[in-house]
C-alpha cells in the first residue's frame, strides 16, 4: 500500500499572485509616468525613486516591529505601488523629506498600524498625499509649468539639487513655480471671470490644463489596458468618471459661462489616474458590485463638490479619503442577490 | 434554443488528453471487495447478510432501514470475510461499517436475483422506483444520492447531466460514446417515473464524440421527447443548479429543489444503470471510472467492479509515475486526497487522479487577502467569498451565515482565482461544518429547553395537585371531625338510651 501526503481541495494550483498584480499595475502606469517626465522632467522620475526607497525601507522597519517576515511581503509591490501614486501626486521639485513625511504617513501608519497588506483602512497613498498637503501647502503648490509653456522643465542635476538642497533650478523659479489649472481656475473664477476668459491664459490646453490632459491620456490607456487584462473592475473608474460627467454636463448646458465643459472637469488634476489606479484600491475600496458603482460615483460627486467649494484645489485624495470610510457599510448594504435567493 | 448564462464560472484547462477516446475496459476482480455501508451523507444501510455467508452476484448485501434510498449489492459471487469499521473514500477521515467480500471467481453461484421488466412502460413508478432501490441505484455523478428519492415528485422535464465540467475526467464523456442510445432510453425511462414529458441531455459543447453518439442515437430512437443541447464548456457547468439556470434562466429557489420547477437532473450513468436495472434485472455492482494524472503510467478508463481497492485499480493502469504526489478520488477541483491506496472503488468514484508535485497546488503560505473580488467574480451561487474570509477569520458563523455560507457549492473556484492564495474552500467547509453543529446543538438545546420547561410545568402542575389533594384532606379532615363529633353524640346519647334501658331493666 502506498502512501500519499494529503491535501484540501481544489488541488490546482492558483492562477495569479498578489505580486504580478500589483507589477501588472505598475507596469499599467509606465505610460503615463512617462508623458508626466516629458511634461515636467525628471524631478518626477526622482519623486518616484525617493518615495519607493522610503517605501521599502519604512515597509521593512514596520515588519521587523511586528515581527512580520520581511518575505512576500517586502516584495508582493503594494508598497511601490503606493509609492508611486503618492509620488505623482507631488510637484516635480517637492524637497526630498516630504516624501519621507509622505511615505511614513503612508506606509507607517495608514498601512501597517492597521495591520498592514489588506486590512488598512484607508488608500494608504492618498493618507500620504493629504497629510503633506495639509502640512505643507506651500510646497506642494510648487508646480512647475509643463513644457510648451516657453520655459524647458529643468534638467536631471538642477532638479536633485533643488529636491535635494531646496535651491531653485535656475533663476528663473518664480516664473517656474506656477499654479496649476485648476489653482488658476478657482482664483480667476472668484475675480469674476468668465470661463472663456479664463480659458484664454496658454496654461489650459483643449479640455484640461495644457500638457495635464495628455497625462490623463497616458494614464487612461494603462487603466484601459488593465480593465482589458480584468485586473481592476470596471465599475469603479466608470463611476467615477461617469457621475462627473453627469453631475457637470446639465450645469454646463445651462451656463457655459459659469461651469466648465465636463471633459475639463475629467482631464483637470489627478481624476483620470485616481479612476484608474486609486479609486480601484481594493483593499480600501467596495467588494461588491454596486458597491463599487456607488464608491466611485462617492468620489465623484466628491471631488466635484470639493474643488467648487472646498479650499483645496484638487480633491480627489480627500474624496478618496471619505469615502474609504464609507466603504465598509456600503458593502454590507449592496450584498448581491445570492443564487436561487427570492428578488425582494 | 436559448441558453441563459450561470454567474461566475470559468473555463479551466482542458486536461482530459485524450481520455474520451479511450475505450472502457473492465478491470479484473480483485481478491476482496471493501463495500462500505454508507453511501452518502443520510445512506445509512442496515446489513442483510452475516459474516461466513456466501453471496451470489448482485444479491443484495444491505438495504436502507427506510423506504427509497439505495441498496448494496454483491459485485461478486464471494463469501462475506468481516463486517468492520472502514475509512469512507469520499468523506475524508471518517469510517463506517463496510462488508469485506472474498471473492470466489469460480462460483456458480451467479445468477439475476431481479427478473427483468421487459415491459417497464407499464409498470407504476412505484414498481420501477423499488427495482431502483433494491438494485441499488444512486447518482454517479459524483454525490450517488438515491437515484429513487430523486423521482418521487412529478416534474415536466428530466435532465440528463453529461456536462463534465471537472478537468481530467471524462468517464461520461466515453460511456456517452460507447452507449448513447441505452443513455437515451434509460432517460425515457426515469422520465416515465417522474411523468415528465421531455428529457434534455445537457453535453459540454467541447465533448464533440459524444455529441455525434448522441445525435446517432437520437436518430435511432426518433422520439421527440428527446432533446440535445450542448452546453458551454465552463465549470461548474455540471453543478446542478448551474446546468438548470443555463437551460431554463431560472434559479432554484435558495433552500428548495429543482423539483420546485418541475425539474430533475440525473446523470447520464445513473440513467444507464437505471436502465440496466429495471429492463436487464442488473444490479449496480459496478462504474465507469477515469484512471488518470500525471502520475499514472497509463491512463484510461475502467469499468470497475465496487468495493475494488484503488491500488488494485492503479495496477491494472500500469502503476504509478516516479513522479507522483498525491492521490485524489475525484476530480482536481472537487476530489478528495487520499493518505493512501487501500480505499475502495464506491459509487461516488468518477475518478482516480493521481497528480506530481508540479501540478499540485503548492503549499506557498497565503498572503492576506486584498479584497480584490477576483473569488465573488467567479463565484456560481454569487457570494462573496472576500467578506465570508472576513467573517470566518473573524469567528463570526452568524455574519458569515448571514453571506450566504451554507449556499456554498463546494466548487473551489474561489481558491484558483485567489491571487493571496488563501485555502478559501477548506475555510468555508469548515465553517459549514460549525453551522451543522450549532444547527444540531440549537436543535438540542431547543430540546433540552423543552424538557427543562415540560419538567418544571409537570413539577407545578404536581405541586398544584398535592396542595390540592392536600386542601381536600383537609377539608375531608375537617368534615371527618364532624361525622365524629355527631358519631360521638349518637354514641352518647345511645349510651344514654342503653343506661337508660338499663335502668328501665333495672327499675322493672
Amino acid at each position: 500500500m502506498k502512501t500519499f501526503s494529503t491535501a484540501a481541495a481544489p488541488h490546482l494550483p492558483p492562477r495569479g499572485s498578489v505580486r504580478a498584480l500589483m507589477l501588472e499595475v505598475l507596469a499599467a502606469l509606465l505610460p503615463g509616468v512617462l508623458a508626466h517626465v516629458y511634461f515636467f522632467g525628471p524631478g518626477v522620475l526622482i519623486q518616484i525613486a525617493l518615495a519607493c526607497a522610503f517605501a521599502l525601507l519604512i515597509e521593512a522597519v514596520c515588519l521587523r516591529l511586528r515581527a512580520r517576515p520581511m518575505e512576500p511581503f517586502l516584495t508582493d509591490g503594494s508598497a511601490l505601488l503606493a509609492a508611486v501614486l503618492f509620488a505623482l501626486c507631488l510637484p516635480p521639485l517637492t524637497p526630498w523629506w516630504i516624501s519621507a513625511i509622505g511615505m511614513l504617513a503612508a506606509i507607517g501608519l495608514a498601512k501597517h498600524a492597521y495591520g498592514g497588506l489588506g486590512y488598512n483602512l484607508f488608500n494608504p497613498a492618498m493618507v500620504g498625499y493629504a497629510v503633506v498637503l495639509i502640512s505643507f501647502p506651500f510646497e506642494l503648490s510648487q508646480w512647475l509649468a509643463p513644457r510648451g509653456l516657453g520655459l524647458e522643465p529643468p534638467g536631471l542635476v538642477a532638479s536633485l539639487s533643488a529636491i535635494f538642497s531646496g535651491t531653485p533650478p535656475a533663476p528663473g523659479w518664480d516664473t517656474l513655480a506656477q499654479a496649476t489649472p485648476l489653482d488658476t481656475l478657482r482664483q480667476l473664477s472668484a475675480q469674476g471671470l468668465t470661463l472663456v476668459e479664463i480659458r484664454d491664459d496658454p496654461l489650459f490646453g483643449d479640455f484640461g490644463g495644457r500638457g495635464w490632459e495628455w497625462i490623463a491620456n497616458f494614464y487612461a490607456l494603462g487603466g484601459l489596458w488593465l480593465l482589458y487584462r480584468r485586473k481592476i473592475p470596471w465599475q469603479t473608474p466608470v463611476a467615477t468618471l461617469g457621475s462627473v460627467i453627469l453631475l457637470t454636463l446639465p450645469l454646463w448646458a445651462l451656463e457655459p459661462d459659469v461651469h466648465p465643459f465636463p471633459l475639463q472637469h475629467i482631464f483637470s488634476g489627478a481624476l483620470v489616474l485616481a479612476a484608474f489606479f486609486i479609486v480601484t484600491d481594493p483593499v480600501s475600496g467596495c467588494a461588491s458590485t454596486r458597491g463599487r458603482l456607488l464608491f466611485g460615483a462617492g468620489v465623484g460627486v466628491l471631488t466635484l463638490l470639493i474643488r467648487r467649494w472646498g479650499s483645496y484645489p484638487d480633491a480627489v485624495a480627500f474624496a478618496v479619503l471619505l469615502m474609504n470610510c464609507a466603504a465598509p457599510m456600503l458593502d454590507r448594504y449592496t450584498r448581491p442577490r445570492i443564487y436561487g435567493e427570492a428578488k425582494s | 434554443m436559448q441558453l441563459y448564462r450561470f454567474h461566475g464560472g470559468l473555463p479551466l484547462p482542458g486536461l482530459k488528453g485524450d481520455l474520451p477516446a479511450l475505450a472502457i475496459r473492465d478491470c479484473p476482480l480483485p481478491a476482496t471487495l471493501v463495500l462500505p455501508m454508507r453511501l452518502h451523507a443520510r445512506g445509512v444501510l442496515q446489513p442483510l447478510v452475516k459474516v461466513g455467508e456466501r453471496v451470489r452476484r448482485h444479491q443484495m448485501l444491505a438495504r436502507p432501514d427506510h423506504t427509497g434510498g439505495a441498496a448494496l449489492n454483491a459485485p461478486a459471487a464471494g463469501v462475506i470475510e468481516a463486517i468492520e469499521l472502514r475509512g469512507l473514500p469520499h468523506a475524508p477521515g471518517e469510517v463506517d461499517q463496510a462488508l469485506i467480500l472474498r471473492v470466489d471467481a469460480g462460483d456458480p453461484l451467479d445468477g439475476l436475483p431481479f427478473a427483468p421488466m421487459a415491459n417497464w412502460a407499464e409498470r407504476t413508478p412505484t414498481e420501477l422506483r423499488e427495482r431502483l432501490v433494491e438494485a441499488g441505484v444512486a447518482g454517479l455523478g459524483g454525490a450517488a444520492f438515491p437515484t429513487a428519492d430523486k423521482l418521487l415528485l412529478p416534474c415536466h422535464t428530466l435532465i440528463l447531466n453529461g456536462a463534465e465540467c471537472e478537468p481530467y475526467i471524462a468517464c461520461d464523456a466515453r460511456l456517452l460514446v460507447e452507449q448513447a442510445e441505452q443513455i437515451l432510453r434509460g432517460g425515457l425511462l426515469l422520465a416515465h417515473v417522474v411523468g415528465a414529458e421531455r428529457v434534455q441531455v445537457a453535453v459540454e459543447d467541447s465533448m464533440r464524440p459524444a455529441i455525434e453518439a448522441l445525435r446517432v442515437a437520437l436518430a435511432e430512437l426518433a422520439d421527440p421527447r428527446l432533446q440535445l443541447v450542448e452546453v458551454p464548456t465552463r465549470y461548474p457547468q455540471g453543478g446542478e443548479r448551474q446546468l438548470i439556470e443555463v437551460l431554463t434562466g431560472q434559479q432554484v429557489p435558495r433552500g428548495g429543489l429543482p423539483q420546485n420547477l418541475g425539474l430533475v437532473v440525473h446523470n447520464v450513468g445513473t440513467a444507464l444503470s437505471a436502465w440496466r436495472a429495471v429492463v436487464h434485472g442488473e444490479a449496480l455492482i459496478d462504474r465507469v471510472v477515469s484512471v488518470t494524472g500525471p502520475g499514472v503510467a497509463q491512463p484510461g478508463n475502467w469499468r470497475v467492479p465496487l468495493g475494488t481497492p484503488v491500488a488494485h485499480l492503479i495496477e491494472q493502469a500500469g502503476g504509478y509515475t516516479a513522479a507522483a504526489e498525491r492521490l485524489l478520488m475525484g476530480g482536481a477541483m472537487m476530489g478528495v486526497a487520499l493518505p493512501d491506496d487501500g480505499f475502495p472503488i464506491v459509487k461516488a468514484s468518477t475518478c482516480v487522479l493521481v497528480l506530481e508535485a508540479d501540478s499540485v497546488k503548492p503549499t506557498r503560505a497565503p498572503m492576506p487577502c486584498i479584497r480584490c473580488g477576483d473569488c465573488a467574480d467567479v463565484c456560481p451561487p454569487k457570494l462573496m467569498p472576500q467578506l465570508l474570509h472576513e467573517a470566518l477569520r473573524g469567528g463570526d458563523l452568524e455574519q458569515a451565515a448571514e453571506l450566504g455560507l451554507g449556499d456554498c457549492i463546494d466548487c473551489g473556484l474561489c481558491d484558483i482565482a485567489c491571487p493571496s492564495a488563501i485555502p478559501l474552500l477548506a475555510q468555508f467547509r469548515e465553517g459549514k461544518h460549525g453551522l451543522r453543529v450549532d444547527r444540531r446543538k440549537a436543535l438540542e438545546s431547543g430540546a433540552a429547553r423543552e424538557r427543562f420547561e415540560a419538567r418544571a410545568a409537570r413539577l407545578e402542575r404536581h405541586q398544584a395537585e398535592t396542595a390540592e389533594r392536600r386542601a381536600n384532606i383537609g377539608a375531608k379532615a375537617a368534615s371527618a371531625a364532624t361525622v365524629a363529633a355527631a358519631i360521638a353524640k349518637a354514641k352518647a346519647l345511645a349510651s344514654a338510651d342503653s343506661a337508660r334501658d338499663s335502668a328501665q331493666k333495672d327499675g322493672e
